[in-house]
């Protein structure tokens, strides 16, 4: 255990690192989720869907980066472990990202025949991202341990991602788009919320099974009955969630936004739980983040630069989100 | 093969694809910013349906550079660990600042540039405009500063293997780094000039009678013939800087074998590394001498010095020669046909074709010198510090073949889609007569109108 600057500067750059890993979460996840979800059935459909994540995806992504950034910076050590056991999903999932942010530009300007095969490469594209993302989150609570039961949970870990990222698509498309294909975003969204539900139940049960400390950590100490207060409101949240979902349509929209707004709430929740459970590793089991942490010269350097430079941040994307307030229209492409 | 050259493949396929699209979008950024202001300066809509088309090869080339550019962003940790191992104190910042104060910003209001422009106010979106212009400058200039850095590291200290800062002004303006950023940005205004006037010269050949894509013409062909000027004088600064700081670089290019006095300027030969002279050389004499010190007479050092330190001698030696030959070659274009439309307003035929088949001379020349310059710093991956060899990955090589092969294929096909869309879009905006032209320009705050192809 270290004290003094040498904790609180790399302790500073581990919660921006989980701020980074968690906005991008929720926000690629959206557009991921909406990337997935495309119907085979309807191209006026995909077309709404596609515009109302196009001013958003790319910036959304840039939070990988900063997260990847972040690790790259401030626990280097870390940055190498992780990315060298991870090196093929990694691949996959870049391959992932390559093909859906491309198919945003191409299908637009294709020749029209085209369209559908860039459509094609638009969900796979999100649909192989996310699994390997899913995937790989899977292989790190395991502590990149190779045995069967560490690839069986990297698998269950995929499905689970890859249904909580349809279910903030489904519900992003609830808040941002009107009739027929809103109606079908909240059958999505009540169904992905259910195999999402379904994966976090079995995540928390096995989780604690197979990894002692972590088992520890939630059972073990004082503590136990005010941590389960995150299962107990993720179950909440889960109910407001699927009830308001069950009776969908509503007169005048209301409540359009519940939904999105339950969905982050429950991304918030389980993203902390993991967090606890994996605090002060970066590398489960393996490296602490003190022992992983670059110069703290390095460090303050690249501090000073995010205290002025993440409120610029987040206020110009607040400012774009303001931008695009209400529902998607056609994609006007000057 | 063995991780090492698997490795290197790879990283230089991506690089390679990468560079591709900045080079672009980092002057055409500024080129759409100039049509904007000028269209609220004059009020003509000419300048907005240049404007109009120009956005849509702006989007195309920025998509293709941000997932290519994640993809880089993963190398260092999946390929070369040594290099964060070693530097990471010093690269890990630079990109940092890179992210923080240059992605987000392009990114974020990109989205207001290209669907913004019915809900936000016309200075909101030109002010966006000039933003997404400022940001891709500002990636170029932190992610010129590391490269340069690797060439002629500054400002650091040596601790037990590790490389810590000392002095962050000195890592950031290091030795090469002005030289190097001066010459990259000059070479995306001459990248995008000669694709704006390829594009519109074929525009033109396909019978486009419309005022935008002579404008766009005129517009490319005197920013390369002013661009190109500079850019020589440019390379020759660079090129005096990489003497100083990295002598090793500069006889390879030259292919010089031996120290001399009155060295050779060899136009053509063939390096033979065995060997250690050129075959069917064509020489200058006293002509290396001359460009390097400006005296016939004066030394320049041989590869001799650098027994087991230098480069690769013949990559770096063709490099060279194609970047420059290819700048040569461009200011012959751009003079004569800048002249030409000086004196009678318009392009022949021909010209237009030369002007077509040159469209990509911008991606090749900034190839090859990308090249002369990585490949000229060999054995080392920063220059004294880190060889190469010693920050590979010991991923087995089978796992770096997977991820090459995937790389290669995805790389191919969009590099061929890419080519493809932009004759494509050009046609397509061929096609949308004069009269449909004003009816669209009516309907031009009407959000229901999203034909991709009529919309100039």
């Amino acid at each position: 255990m270290v004290t003094g600057e040498a904790y609180w500067l790399p302790f500073t750059f581990l919660a921006l690192m989980g701020l980074a890993f968690l906005i991008y979460a929720i926000l690629d996840g959206y557009d991921l989720g909406v990337g997935i979800l495309l119907p085979r059935d309807s191209e006026a459909q995909r077309d709404t869907m596609i515009a109302s994540i196009g001013p958003f995806w790319d910036a959304n992504e840039t939070w990988l980066v900063l997260g990847v950034g972040i690790i790259l910076i401030a626990f280097p050590m870390a940055h190498n472990v992780i990315l060298y056991q991870l090196y093929i999903p990694v691949t996959f999932m870049l391959a992932g990202l390559i093909l859906r942010g491309v198919a945003f530009d191409f299908r637009a300007k294709a020749p029209v025949d085209h369209k559908g095969r860039w459509d094609l490469a638009f969900w796979s594209g999100s649909l192989l991202a996310t699994l390997s993302q899913g995937y790989m989150l899977g292989l790190y609570v395991m502590g990149f341990e190779e045995s069967v039961a560490a690839y069986a949970f990297a698998i269950l870990s995929a499905v689970c991602v890859t249904a909580g990222y349809s279910l903030i698509g489904a519900a992003w498309l609830v808040m941002k788009t009107e009739g027929e294909l809103q109606a079908r975003a909240a059958v999505w969204a009540r169904r992905c919320a259910w195999l999402m539900g379904l994966g976090l139940v079995a995540v928390s049960v096995v989780n604690p099974l197979i990894s002692e400390r972590v088992f520890d950590k939630w059972l073990g100490g004082g503590t136990a009955l005010f941590l389960l207060l995150i299962p107990a409101l993720c179950f909440v949240l889960f109910l407001v969630n699927d009830r308001y979902l069950a009776n969908f349509p509503y007169e005048n929209d209301f409540g359009c936004w519940i939904p999105f707004a339950s969905t982050i709430g429950l991304f918030v929740l389980a993203y902390s739980a993991l967090a606890y459970s994996f605090f002060p590793y970066v590398v489960p089991e393996q490296l602490t983040f003190w022992e992983a942490a670059s110069a703290p010269e390095s460090l303050w350097f690249i501090l000073i630069g995010v205290i002025i430079v993440l409120p610029a941040i987040i206020l110009y994307t607040l400012f774009a989100y303001r931008v695009f307030w209400g529902k998607a229209r056609e994609l006007n492409y000057y | 093969m063995e991780t090492l050259l698997l490795s290197r493949i790879q990283f230089a396929a991506n690089i390679s694809f990468h560079i591709l699209f900045p080079t672009i979008t980092i002057a055409l950024a500024w080129f759409l910013f100039y049509f904007k202001v000028q269209h609220n300066r004059t009020g003509e809509e000419v300048w907005m349906r240049a404007y109009r088309f120009w956005v849509k090869v702006f989007a195309l080339s920025f998509a293709l550079g941000v997932v290519s550019g994640i993809t880089m962003s993963f190398q260092f940790g999946t390929n070369w660990p040594g290099y964060m191992g070693t530097v990471g104190n010093i690269a890990g910042p630079l990109l940092g600042y890179e992210v923080l104060t240059a992605f987000f910003m392009e990114a974020t209001f990109l989205g207001i540039m290209l669907f913004g422009i019915n809900r936000v106010s016309n200075r909101v979106h030109t002010i966006a405009t000039f933003l997404v212009a400022v940001g891709t400058s500002l990636s170029a200039f932190w992610i010129l500063s590391l490269n340069s850095w690797m060439h002629t590291p500054t400002g650091f200290e040596m601790r037990d293997g590790v490389a810590f800062p000392v002095d962050w002004l000195a890592i950031i303006f290091n030795p090469s780094m002005p030289y190097r950023l001066l010459h990259m940005m000059v070479a995306s205004g001459l990248t995008a000039a000669f694709l704006m006037a390829g594009l519109s010269a074929y525009r033109l050949l396909k019978g486009d009678h419309k005022p935008a894509p002579r404008l766009t013409l005129k517009t490319a062909v005197y920013a390369a013939a002013l661009l190109i000027p500079l850019q020589i004088l440019l390379g020759d600064l660079h090129g005096l800087n990489t003497l100083k700081h990295q002598p090793a670089k500069v006889a390879a290019m030259e292919a010089l074998w031996e120290t001399e006095k009155g060295a050779p300027l060899v136009l053509f030969g063939i390096p033979d590394e065995e060997q250690k002279r050129n075959h069917f050389a064509l020489e200058i004499p006293g002509g290396a001498s001359f460009i390097l010190t400006h005296d016939w007479q004066g030394e320049v050092k041989g590869l001799n010095e650098f027994k087991g330190e230098h480069p690769p001698v013949a990559p770096v030696f063709w490099g060279f020669r194609i970047m420059v030959g290819l700048g040569m070659l461009m200011l012959a274009v751009a003079w004569v046909a800048g002249t030409i439309l000086w004196r009678h307003n318009a392009l022949p035929n021909w010209m237009l074709r030369v002007l077509v088949g040159m469209s990509f001379s911008g991606w090749v020349a900034t190839l090859a010198g990308w090249y002369v310059t990585e490949i000229g710093r060999q054995p080392y991956l920063v220059t004294g510090l880190l060889t190469t060899e010693e920050a590979v990955t010991a991923v087995p090589p089978g796992n770096v073949g997977i991820s090459l092969a995937i790389y290669l294929t995805l790389y191919a096909v969009l590099l061929v889609a890419y080519i493809a869309t932009l004759f494509l879009i050009a046609r397509k905006a061929v096609q949308v007569d004069r009269n449909e032209e004003v009816e669209t320009l009516q309907d031009r705050y009407n959000p229901m109108n999203t034909n991709e192809g009529g919309a100039y």
